[in-house]
């Protein structure tokens, strides 16, 4: 099991900042240094292991400490005098448990562990629904409605207490139930305790208070379900009363016992809690809660949330959801003015383990060093962090055709699930993972590590994957600079103007409205895209407004997918952009940006190219210069021992690929296993797998844009696992190396797109 | 106790597992690929998985069961190729489903390794 775990404050750092590295270490002392990331693969058939040491920032050893993640989400409404003022006590709610069978979760509690006092509203540890009251001087009372709830079931929720009689009653109504339920209840009975006052403790949505650590504030108890129109009076209310502030509008406040009514349908986009009551309790959510998720209220034919909110009124708390581990810095390194850009990693060593905390290096702010830059796709590899495949579903091994092999941060990853989730995961509760944040360990976000998708022999996905493109260029001789893509999303086509070319990595799957906004600005302006990957461009993602370093994904109703948002759930909280396949999005499928897309996927073996007549055109003759008219393309690789596969995309105008492109090859026989996507099935057939359906292959793609730019793309994550083949003297480097050197030359690309489509 | 069935001669049988010997991955007949199917498609709890324990060079037996919860580790079951391995994975799952492989196929070292004496850790 791991013992060491790491994360940085940021994955983009310009030279002359400063980075801080958060450690969790379980040994005495670790060693650390920095690396550039040339080459992350180990495996005995390619070129090995390169990690290039620093000499800036030589090992060093440090002490090692534990640092833990407290994973769960909950709302928070600070301590105030209001809150502390409480003798009588009304709380109610509506709330769809997921997992009511779990153990004890809070609702809505004051509660002060230490002191044993105030108030909590609680699933119990039977699922019924609980108040239970501490007056801090050993008095405690619990009163059960003594009925299970069951997952899934909106409930009407409502108790008080009543501090001169000591009076509880809690009840739980069912919104529908069924035949042969009992999960209708409520009980009343007087108590002993008279006063609640004495706790020392903030209101809390879905957890219950612990302590405090270093301001944060650390919870227990949590809740998974949603919680929506939550009250809070500073009297005992009867059900009458209750059923008044149940749903809006609410009654006139003057004459109203109402403390305060939270309505999260307010700041959906945001992490506020607005207390629409007298008193503007306003509170916060912490670890990231899912918004715009639909209410008890939600009717058919409204599915945006933007035009009625009020239908988007809960929030689905989990309790593990992670936004910031909130770790403590364990050192720090300011980036050397002259540190050339590219990928970096600290590299975090105990006796027999170690870890990489990866980071990118820019060029200097406005000043490109190179003609070329690679983008790292941090979105992608916030989509996929810590991903739960090979632990979460038995599916994976009919999904790869080979036996599923685990690697020891996935067994860590099964077992420390505070770690968070890829949004490729579900909750505890089933429910779509909707966000990830970069602010905790990226375990798969590193090099040296293997992954259940990406073939053997070094079955490779992603990151490390996306290290045979960086070593390429480095053993070519190619300068670039690295940018990530959250840098592109933050700043547009200005990131990209300086650049003759913009490479991509062996994945580009997800990309913001500003990304692709970017991207596509600059190809149309003359720049040149390399996209070196299969399966790009394909979901739309939104990253979070005001909080740094969090990115959602909705999927919709279309699209190979790991789980599939209910219905009203298709909108981006962070933003509200319609979410879903950029296919869905209107004229944006990956075919436009550039000139293929997703078509077919499988994780056994790859296969390879063969010249198309597109080849054949003079605007192609540079491409193919050295390539024989009957040489097979790729027939060798680390990645399933082709260049063609895993994620593969194919040239299709009817989706957008430029009528003047090439194709200039083709990959052919397929395995089984390559399945055609999805969203180009519309009902199920037989005949639609690799073996048999023409349909799946890769295109390799060339076309020219506006403005002497042009687009090359490969169509295969497998493609770059070919570069090495040879000590790197092999037909796929070679074609590589033709695009680059002539898409870095500036003469522009000049076609006449009449006689370009004569041509073909 | 076995799980499924199979509808094959024993001809057919014998033709299939020869071709898993020699191609655990990649391209299978129909015959072979519709019994791996059956197999693969059991629940997560109990399934058979690999733990690479060194690199490119060392992978044991492990069984997965559930989502969260720990797996159980066959220390001792160790492999030095994927290969070996999906044949060992190939030969446990096969007697869950079908009962015991056909005495001519059991005696054949090649044809799938011995089964394992799992010792969990």
């Amino acid at each position: 099991m791991l013992k060491i775990t790491g994360y940085a404050d940021r994955v983009s750092v310009f030279p002359g900042e400063t980075i801080q590295f958060m450690v969790n270490c379980e040994a005495a002392a670790y060693e650390a240094d920095i690396v550039r990331v040339v080459h992350g693969d180990t495996a005995p058939a390619g070129p090995g292991l390169k990690l290039v040491p620093i000499p800036s920032f030589p090992a060093a050893t440090y002490p090692g400490r534990p640092q833990r993640i407290h994973a769960g989400s909950f709302g928070v409404v600070p301590d105030g005098p209001e809150l502390s003022a409480l003798a009588s006590v009304s709380v109610q709610a509506m709330i769809q448990p997921t997992t009511p069978a779990k153990g004890e979760q809070g609702i809505i509690t004051r509660w002060d562990p230490v002191r044993g006092a105030g108030f909590a509203l609680v699933i119990d540890e039977n699922g019924a629904l609980a108040l239970r009251v501490g007056d801090g001087l050993g008095g405690e009372a619990t009163v059960s409605t003594g009925r299970a709830m069951h997952a899934g079931t909106w409930y009407f929720v409502g108790a008080s207490f009543d501090a001169a009689s000591g009076e509880i009653v809690v009840r739980q109504e069912p919104l529908r139930t069924f035949p042969g339920r009992d999960d209708t209840g409520s009980a009343s009975a007087t108590v002993s305790v008279r006063s609640i006052a004495h706790a020392g403790a903030p209101l809390l949505f879905a957890a219950l208070f612990a302590r405090e650590e270093r301001g944060r504030i650390i919870a227990g108890a949590h809740y998974n379900g949603r919680i929506e129109a939550p009250r809070l009076c500073a009297v005992a209310v009867d059900r009458a009363a209750m059923e008044q502030l149940k749903t809006p509008p609410l009654p006139p406040l003057v004459s109203s016992p109402l403390l305060a009514a939270w309505d999260f349908s307010k700041d959906i986009s945001g992490v506020s809690l607005v207390d629409v009551g007298p008193s503007r309790l306003d509170g916060y959510v912490v670890n990231m809660p899912a918004r715009g998720v639909v209410g008890h209220l939600h009717q058919v034919d409204v599915h945006d949330w933007k035009s009625a909110p009020e239908q988007w009124g809960a929030i689905h708390f989990h309790d593990d959801d992670v936004y910031d581990a909130g770790w403590e810095a364990d050192f720090a390194w300011k980036v050397p003015d002259d540190l050339p850009s590219g990928v970096y990693a600290a590299r975090l060593r105990i006796e027999g383990q170690q870890q990489h905390v990866t980071f990118v290096v820019r060029a200097p702010r406005g000043k490109a060093g190179s003609k070329l830059l690679y983008i790292f796709p941090l979105a992608t590899y916030l989509a996929y962090a810590n991903e739960h495949f090979g632990t979460n579903s038995a599916l994976v091994e009919m999904h790869l055709n080979r036996a599923t092999v685990l690697h020891p941060h996935q067994v860590f990853l099964n077992e420390h699930r505070e770690y968070g989730h890829s949004l490729y995961d579900t909750h505890t509760d089933g429910s779509p993972v909707y966000y990830s944040s970069r602010f905790r360990p990226i375990l798969n976000m590193q090099p040296t590590i293997e992954a259940n998708h990406g073939a053997r022999p070094s079955n490779l996905w992603l990151f490390n994957a996306d290290t045979h493109i960086t070593d390429w260029l480095e053993e070519n001789g190619f300068d670039f600079d690295v940018a990530t893509d959250e840098d592109l999303h933050n700043e547009g086509l200005g990131l990209l103007r300086s650049y003759r070319t913009v490479m991509t990595s062996t994945h580009p799957e997800y990309y913001s409205r500003q990304m692709w906004d970017g991207l596509f600005a600059f190809t149309e302006s003359g720049g040149r895209l390399m996209y070196m990957g299969g399966n790009g461009f394909y979901w739309r993602v939104a990253f979070h407004q005001t909080v740094p370093g969090v990115m959602e994904v909705r999927r919709a109703e279309a699209g190979s997918r790991s789980w599939e948002a209910p219905t009203g759930e298709y909108y981006h909280s962070f933003t509200g952009e319609y979410g879903g396949l950029w296919r869905r999005q209107g004229g944006r499928a990956p075919n436009v940006m550039c000139g293929v897309g997703f078509i077919a996927q499988g994780f056994d073996e790859s296969s390879y190219y063969v010249r198309k007549p597109g080849s054949e055109d003079p605007r192609a003759a540079f491409i193919l210069e050295g390539v024989g008219a009957d040489e097979r393309i790729g027939d060798f690789g680390l990645i399933g021992g082709g260049a063609a596969g895993m994620e593969v995309d194919c040239h299709n105008p009817a989706l957008g690929s430029p009528p003047h492109a090439l194709v200039l090859a083709s990959s052919e026989r397929h395995s089984e296993a390559h399945c055609l996507v999805v969203e180009e099935m519309l009902y199920n057939f037989m005949g639609s797998t690799g073996d048999v359906c023409p349909q799946v292959h890769a295109d390799l793609v060339f076309y020219e844009t506006l403005g002497g730019g042009a687009v090359f793309s490969v169509g295969s994550i497998a493609w770059a696992g070919s570069l090495s083949h040879n000590g790197y003297d092999n037909n796929v480097s070679l074609i590589t190396k033709n695009v680059l050197d002539r898409f870095l030359d500036e003469t522009p690309f000049e076609v006449a797109v009449r006689e370009a489509s004569l041509s073909r | 106790m076995t799980t499924s069935s199979l509808e094959l001669s024993r001809s057919e049988i014998a033709a299939a597992i020869e071709e898993f010997r020699r191609k655990p991955v990649g391209q299978h007949s129909a015959t072979l690929q519709h019994i791996i199917n059956i197999m693969r498609g059991e629940p997560i709890e109990g399934k058979y998985v690999l733990l690479c324990t060194k690199p490119h060079r060392e992978w044991v037996l492990a069984q997965m069961n559930g989502r969260a919860k720990p797996i159980t580790v066959f220390d001792d079951v160790v492999f030095h190729d994927l290969h070996t391995a999906e044949l060992a994975i190939f030969r446990l799952r096969w007697k869950r489903h079908f009962g015991e492989l056909p005495p001519e196929l059991l005696d054949d070292e090649k044809t799938l390794l011995p089964p394992p004496a799992p010792e969990a850790r």
